[in-house]
């Protein structure tokens, strides 16, 4: 109560309290989440396990062929072998390698492109915006399917076309939401303070105003991530995607499919290209849920 | 609950007890921050009669807000009340009912906001909004209280009262929405109105007609009010009584004349004597900074008209005008965000580029800015040692231990410690971010530092501190303010020079002494005398005057 009388600014908040690590932070965050983002944490790392593992956990290699195909699910072959006789549940978990680490390759270039044009368009607001935005105007104008089967065709299936084609179409997006958040930021103080001081556009872009957006970028990359490897499944469904021998979910979804009409004969080869089908369905929902927590407290600042 | 909540009970009691009409007994509220509960009013009493205005008054954080709410018996989310009473009329509102609340708030209860854009319906027409509560709770027909408004539009002195409120938010100036929403709380002819700072984001010339305006209004229907500020001589023109509050605790309550003329307590004394802060002006014909005849447009608009300030080397000139009078512009011009359409800027003698992209680093040094909202001043992002660090390290090329050990001794220069170097913005008041936005002008060294509205959006006292410590820094280096104001009693106590702005061109220039003495132009003097007196005479005096 000694200070009460007297005006000293050192005192001006009342507890000072050191800020906390952020660790501690990060823990008091998952302490409080909810159990649908607990679950997608747990689906994630589990994918991630198999990813990052592949070659120790799975039984036999990726492109380990076997005398019987469409064998049953037995003890050597838990889920059985595809049409020419590879280990389904070996090409399952080499596939989470490939279809993640090409999905979450291709949504780092399309954040990378589209996160950069989108803050220089913000910045600039002048004609070079016009000139971006329109750009990305026509772009989006083209499905995006069909936009990329045709340039698939024109450049060839290999992985990295694959995953330059998807990064520019699904960049696009990326750059309208960057944008939009970036232009509430650019105009602040701050920004300005920054210019005025003599800044230049990638100081002001990365350390102005990009910590500034990045709740709903982290978001939004969540979810780009589960369009994209849709995207990509469905490009590798209709053969134009990752080619084989790569194991990729898509393909062996394709490779198997007419194993469904055998339900009424024998439901678990009925199944088989349900699972690859399912590994996808996950890992999707997975992510939603770790995204739509993200989003919900995304705007906090304090670490409280 | 529809119509009038007065309770029969309270016309049987005695006349004495028949005239309070809310009491308020050792009130206790908590806030939830940092995982756990902190105390926020901490045992307060309030008494308020009918048609009785009571003026709370304090720094920020000391509660008034919360105690103002309270009066209506609400609470913001994340805060609880946890002792004593508020009888409001013979209810109870701590332990009334959500909907008895309800059928209170808007008809006998109301509420004006600080900020007025902030609290209207961008999509609604004025009108619409004015009679909202009214017409929900039935207390009068849409047709009958729609030309109730008008008259109330009319009381409150807007403009065509008849029409006005067909307009949009948007539409009409911030003054008038104040008003607006003021005709909005009496639409109901409630019983109470807590009036929550409902003048400081205005100017001075538009303040005085805001405030005659809500006492005729609250005079006329016999109103009782509870009108928050921290602007001791607003609360002067308004109140019956005034309290004082501090960290949640009250100092003192005493009627306004023994209040202002006899202040018992030591911490009132100080709110007190804040506006004593007076400066020696000095003159000086070395000239460091020199706008000649600058013309400046946004587009096509036109906003600046020949405009000539010359800014002697060490000391502060003042720019003073209301709000688009071009005072900022100038400052955008001076720091090379908008180029001069005619005329140009020179510094020591030397015309500087127009644009900042054309400008040297170390012109860019040489000039720093204050700005107004410290708040978007600093990135929410980035701690005190970045913020500082940043001019450092740009500038003078500092980097690692040395910038660190510089910044520290730049937080020092600016009252604050070494602790406050991991602390993000948001972990400081609001003094303490300007107190840093400052340190991190002086981390450049600069020679002329523009100070755009610094301590406007800053309790007295915290301002005070402010000023000082920019006379102190302006003695130490001899750095030259360009500061930038609308207040006249900040400008009286920190300036050398004095410019007078309206309407994009100057009105005049001079030393502070000739400005502030008569004869003055036609605007300088309609400036100089809105601003309030620590006298609750003052706006009947000024009114007095002006109509004559």
């Amino acid at each position: 109560m000694s200070k009460q009388n007297t005006y000293s600014p050192s005192a001006e908040v009342g507890s000072v309290r050191t800020r906390r690590t952020r660790k501690q932070r990060i823990w008091i965050e998952l302490k409080k989440a909810p159990v649908s983002a607990w679950v997608g944490i747990l689906i994630i790392t589990f994918y991630a396990v198999m990813a990052i593992f592949a070659p120790l956990i799975a039984p036999y290699g990726e492109a380990e062929v076997f005398d019987v195909p469409f064998a049953q699910w037995d003890d050597t072959h838990w889920l059985g072998t595809d049409q020419i006789g590879r280990d389904v549940l070996s090409r399952l978990i080499f596939g989470a390698r490939n279809t993640i680490g090409i999905a979450l390759a291709t949504t780092f270039l399309a954040f990378l492109i589209g996160g950069s044009l989108g803050l220089i368009a913000a910045i600039n607001r002048g004609w070079l915006d016009q000139l971006i935005s329109r750009g990305v105007d026509v772009l989006m104008a083209i499905p995006s399917l069909i936009f990329a089967l045709m340039l698939l065709s024109i450049f060839g299936s290999s992985a990295w076309s694959l995953i330059m084609i998807i990064a520019v179409i699904d960049s696009t997006r990326v750059f309208r939401l960057t944008r939009a958040v970036a232009v509430n930021v650019a105009v602040m103080d701050y920004v300005e303070a920054a210019t005025v001081r003599g800044e230049g556009l990638g100081w002001i872009m990365r350390k102005e105003i990009l910590p500034n957006i990045m709740p709903p970028l982290v978001a939004e990359f969540g979810l780009r991530f589960c369009f994209v490897f849709l995207t990509i499944a469905s490009l590798s469904f209709l053969g134009v995607g990752i080619q084989p021998p790569t194991a990729d979910w898509g393909s062996m979804v394709r490779e198997t499919a007419q194993l469904i009409q055998f339900a009424k004969y024998d439901i678990k080869a009925a199944l088989t290209p349900l699972i690859p089908a399912g590994a996808i369905a996950l890992i999707t929902v997975g992510v939603n849920f770790l995204v739509d927590w993200f989003l919900q407290k995304s705007s906090g600042l304090r670490d409280e | 609950m529809n119509n009038g909540t007065t309770s029969p009970k309270s016309s049987d009691q005695s006349p004495d007890q028949n005239d309070v009409l809310l009491e308020i007994r050792d009130l206790k509220i908590e806030g939830f921050a940092d995982e756990k509960w902190n105390p926020i009013i901490k045992g307060i009493d309030l008494t308020l009669r009918r048609g009785e205005v009571l003026g709370l008054i304090g720094e920020s954080g000391a509660g008034k807000s919360t105690l103002g709410l309270a009066a209506m018996g609400f609470t913001k989310a994340g805060c609880r009340i946890t002792g004593g009473s508020i009888v409001y009329d013979g209810i109870d509102l701590v332990s009334a009912t959500e909907a008895e609340k309800r059928a209170l708030w808007g008809t006998d209860l109301t509420y004006v906001a600080q900020s007025a854009a902030a609290s209207f319906n961008p999509a609604h027409r004025l009108i619409d909004q004015t009679i909202a509560a009214t017409v929900r709770e039935g207390l009068q027909s849409s047709q009958a209280a729609k030309a109730d408004a008008r008259d109330l539009y009319g009381a409150l002195s807007l403009p065509n009262p008849d029409t006005i409120g067909d307009r949009f938010p948007h539409q009409v100036s911030g003054g008038q929405l104040q008003r607006v929403m003021t005709a909005m709380a009496m639409s109901s002819r409630p019983k109470l109105i807590v009036f929550d700072e409902p003048t400081t984001a205005l100017d001075v010339t538009t303040q005085v007609e805001v405030l005659l305006s809500m006492r005729k209004a609250v005079k006329e229907f016999n109103t009782a009010a509870i009108y928050i500020t921290h602007d001791l001589a607003v609360v002067a023109q308004m109140a019956d009584v005034i309290k004082v509050m501090q960290h949640g605790h009250e100092v003192e309550e005493a009627d306004t004349r023994t209040m202002l003329s006899d202040p018992k307590e030591e911490y009132t004394r100080s709110l007190w004597s804040v506006r004593m802060l007076e400066k020696e002006p000095v003159h000086s014909d070395d000239i460091v900074l020199s706008i000649d005849s600058v013309d400046a447009a946004y587009g096509k608009a036109k906003v600046l008209h020949d405009v000539n300030i010359k800014l002697p080397r060490g000391k502060t000139v003042s720019i003073v005008g209301e709000s688009g009078s071009g005072k900022s512009t100038t400052a955008r011009v001076v720091i090379g965000l908008l180029s001069a359409s005619t005329g140009s800027v020179s510094f020591n003698g030397e015309r500087l580029p127009a644009h900042l992209k054309n400008r040297t680093k170390e012109q860019l040094r040489k000039i720093q800015m204050i700005y107004q909202m410290a708040d978007t001043a600093m990135n929410p992002r980035q701690t005190v040692g970045e913020i500082i660090g940043r001019p450092l390290e740009f500038y003078h090329g500092l980097k690692g231990a040395d910038a660190d050990k510089r910044v520290i001794e730049l937080l020092e220069q600016i009252d604050l410690d070494e602790s406050f170097f991991d602390r993000l913005p948001s972990e400081l008041s609001g003094g303490q971010k300007q107190r840093v936005c400052i340190a991190r002008a002086l981390a450049a060294d600069p020679e002329i530092i523009i100070c755009d509205e610094v301590t406007s959006a800053l309790d007295q006292i915290v301002q005070e501190g402010i000023l000082q410590l920019l006379l102190r820094l302006q003695k130490e280096k001899n750095i030259s303010y360009l500061f930038i104001t609308h207040d006249i009693a900040t400008v009286s106590a920190i300036s050398d020079e004095i410019v007078v702005m309206n309407h994009g061109a100057v009105v005049e220039q001079g030393s502070k002494d000739a400005v502030l003495s008569p004869p003055y132009p036609e605007y300088t003097k309609l400036l100089l005398s809105s601003v309030p007196e620590m006298d609750p005479d003052w706006l009947d005096a000024v009114t007095a005057k002006r109509s004559s």
